[in-house]
């Protein structure tokens, strides 16, 4: 095995938790500070990559379709947390889970009716297909390398419009003691919308991103939604640097697994055995490795002390 | 006096057969996928079953078609209601091994005839084969042992291999190394249904293989095409029909472009019936049909040709009826191996460009009266 090899994968798990960590920082915030479990997080990865699809098709620009997806994806977010996720904060996460539940059935069935059963297709833009040659005559496709860039300038932002503003402390201050906040004058209900529809623009943002790389199809999310989950039950909930930390895990494991796993079972079987065994446990190993981490540290790598 | 009764048992006589033959209502089930990733393959299958249907202007058929969405559970419950509350007596319609896997079985083993138009795992062929199962579209592994013959012909030494891991991607790598001489650069199973193939793709780069062959159906390969293009490796592509069919060539645009694959049948082939499909499948529908849109045709002219001869309720001679396969293949020549599924030419095809349009042309046979490899081992 070459370094360029593994340096190549290692890059590739890096892009895989990137993307993942758009979707679970969405999740994490609004799990954390409202303290709700969204399941219908995926529906809103799925609306933004629609959006980036239907409007880059119209427009013919990539770039309009981006923007449409983080619009759309946000617009949805603050609509449905207005209607629906507004009359959950107060009940159980049973309640929580059946609602949202009810809006995945919703956003696919309304996905299905607006653009057909059949996936779209988004092109690459021009300016960033093909591939560039790193350092070390490592050949990487430039699409992937700017969204592992564009992946920690978001979180960066993050981190600062969490640690550095005013509207960060309020949702830091929100998380902690929602009634104590209330009474100092915010308005708790302005802010929860808020946080809702960042997260759905984070989540929109992301499925606009993946789509081009792959397709836009109804029930997309989900299996994102998923791993977003894994991700976040790992990193500790409600935790920014955990959700961080927790994707590349998630993403870098999966890709090496996928990667690593064929060939140490081919020393010691025959290879057509090796790949198909490699291969099974290859899927199941992000679970695994959740399963020891949350063996030791059942709060999460990074738990945050409530 | 005499001769009266003589007269009226023929008359009679005929009467019964005209009812065997035509009056009594047929019902079939047709279990597909007509969303995600994999509904292209689904909806081809559904419009030339259709198709043919329509032209045969037989209307005691009643077709139920129901969607899958790719799911083995959903499948299973699909078929128990079609068995039970619809009272079908013929399905067909599966798309995937594995959902075929879990619905054949048990619906062949109450007595439902089944039809397959696409899947045809390699289990169903061999030990576990049924009278009542017929697959009209091919053995799994028949489409995959054509490319490994054809890249020993054309000289390849290394190739690298990949298919989904579910029962047609094992079925796929077992029938093209069946056929292939030379070394391999890799052999990778994926997940079914994966749309990141990055891991998959570095691996290609760093093996220093000549060749890629590659099996991966709908929606995986169309994303698989777009970023093998985006990767700047340079190596030639390859693969099964189903991994550049008129179903996703449109999406995968010229990266396809000169790319070789194999087909039981081919747009180009030239025979009336063929002639006839292409012709009227482009006019019902406004897009040229894929190969699934072949079988599905060929699967329904099937059933009417039996039905022609054979009442569904008698079972032995409607199986007999099925078996003959009296019906104009678009493939030109057809007919059932002892294990009731097809013996038939392969070709090799390339990816052209017509009118604007990426289609196939067929530039060779692969094979000629191709059996598969497991009708030994099949006792009826």
């Amino acid at each position: 095995m070459s370094l360029a090899l593994f340096v190549e994968q290692v890059l590739n798990g890096v892009q895989f938790g990137v993307t993942l960590f758009l979707m679970a920082a969405g999740l994490t915030l609004v799990f954390g500070v409202m303290g709700l479990i969204n399941l219908a997080h995926g529906s809103l990865y799925m609306v933004g990559a629609f959006a980036c699809a239907a409007v880059a098709a119209w427009s013919g620009s990539f770039w309009l379709g981006l923007a449409a997806s983080i619009a759309a994806a946000a617009a949805a977010g603050a609509v449905v947390e207005w209607v629906v996720i507004r009359r959950l904060y107060d009940r159980d996460h049973l309640d929580q889970v059946l609602a949202t539940f009810a809006l995945i059935l919703i956003f696919s069935e309304a996905m299905r009716w607006l653009f057909g059963p059949f996936p779209l297709y988004l092109d690459m833009p021009g300016l960033l297909s093909g591939s560039v040659t790193l350092p070390g005559g490592i050949e990487y496709p430039l699409y992937r390398l700017t969204i592992i860039l564009v992946g920690i300038a978001v979180a960066a932002g993050l981190h600062l419009l969490i640690a550095r503003t005013r509207i960060g402390m309020r949702i830091r201050a929100g998380a902690s003691d929602r009634e104590m906040v209330a009474a100092l004058g915010v308005d708790i209900a302005t802010l929860y919308t808020i946080i809702f529809a960042l997260g759905a623009a984070l989540a929109g943002f992301a499925g606009a991103l993946v789509g081009v790389n792959q397709s836009v199809q109804v029930g997309m999310g989900e299996p994102v939604l998923i791993l977003a989950f894994v991700v976040i039950v790992i990193g500790g909930i409600g935790s920014l640097k955990g959700a961080l930390v927790g994707s590349l895990l998630v993403g870098v494991t999966d890709t090496m697994g996928r990667f690593l796993l064929p060939q140490i079972f081919s020393l010691v079987m025959d290879p057509s055995q090796a790949t198909t065994v490699g291969a099974a446990l290859a899927s199941m190993l992000i679970y695994i490795v959740m399963a020891l981490i949350l063996a030791f540290r059942p709060r999460g790598l990074f738990a945050v002390t409530s | 006096m005499k001769r009266i009764l003589a007269a009226a048992l023929m008359m009679g006589c005929a009467l019964i057969a005209a009812n065997a033959a035509t009056a009594e209502p047929v019902k079939i089930g047709m279990i597909t996928t007509l969303s995600g990733g994999g509904a292209g393959l689904g909806v081809d299958v559904r419009d030339g079953f259709m198709l043919a249907l329509k032209q045969s202007g037989n209307k005691d058929v009643t077709v139920l078609v129901e969607d899958d969405a790719q799911k083995p559970e959903l499948a299973v419950q699909i078929a128990d209601k079609m068995i039970q509350s619809d009272k079908v007596q013929i399905l067909t319609g599966i798309i995937w091994s594995n959902l075929a896997m879990a619905v054949v079985p048990n619906a062949v083993g109450q007595d439902i005839f089944y039809l397959s138009p696409n899947a045809g795992p390699s289990a169903l062929a061999g030990a576990k084969c049924n009278k009542n199962y017929f697959n009209v579209a091919w053995q799994n592994d028949n489409l995959h042992e054509a490319m490994g013959n054809y890249a020993t012909e054309a000289g390849y030494k290394k190739t690298f291999i990949l298919a989904p891991n579910y029962p047609a991607g094992t079925d796929a790598l077992t029938g093209f190394k069946r056929f292939y001489k030379g070394e391999l650069g890799g052999e990778l199973f994926t997940k079914l249904g994966q749309t990141d193939y990055a891991a998959e793709i570095a691996q290609i780069r760093a093996s220093g293989a000549d060749s890629v062959f590659f099996f991966l159906p709908g929606g995986m390969g169309i994303a698989f095409m777009k970023q093998y293009a985006q990767s700047g490796i340079k190596i030639p592509v390859m693969g099964p029909g189903f991994s550049f069919d008129q179903d996703v060539l449109g999406a995968i645009g010229d990266a396809a472009l000169g790319v070789k694959n194999s087909s039981q049948w081919s747009k180009d082939l030239d025979n009336e019936a063929n002639k006839k499909f292409v012709e009227t499948f482009k006019a019902e529908y406004k897009r040229l049909p894929s190969l699934y849109a072949s079988q599905g045709y060929d699967t329904a002219n099937l059933v009417l040709a039996a039905l022609g001869k054979a009442s569904v309720m008698d079972a032995d001679a409607f199986r007999a009826a099925l078996k003959a396969a009296d019906f104009q293949s678009v493939r030109g020549k057809f007919k059932f191996g002892p294990n009731n599924h097809p013996i038939q030419d392969i070709y090799v095809r390339e990816v052209v460009k017509e009118e604007g349009t990426l289609t196939n042309k067929i530039i060779g046979v692969s094979f000629k009266d191709h059996q598969d490899a497991y009708a030994a081992e099949c006792k009826m």
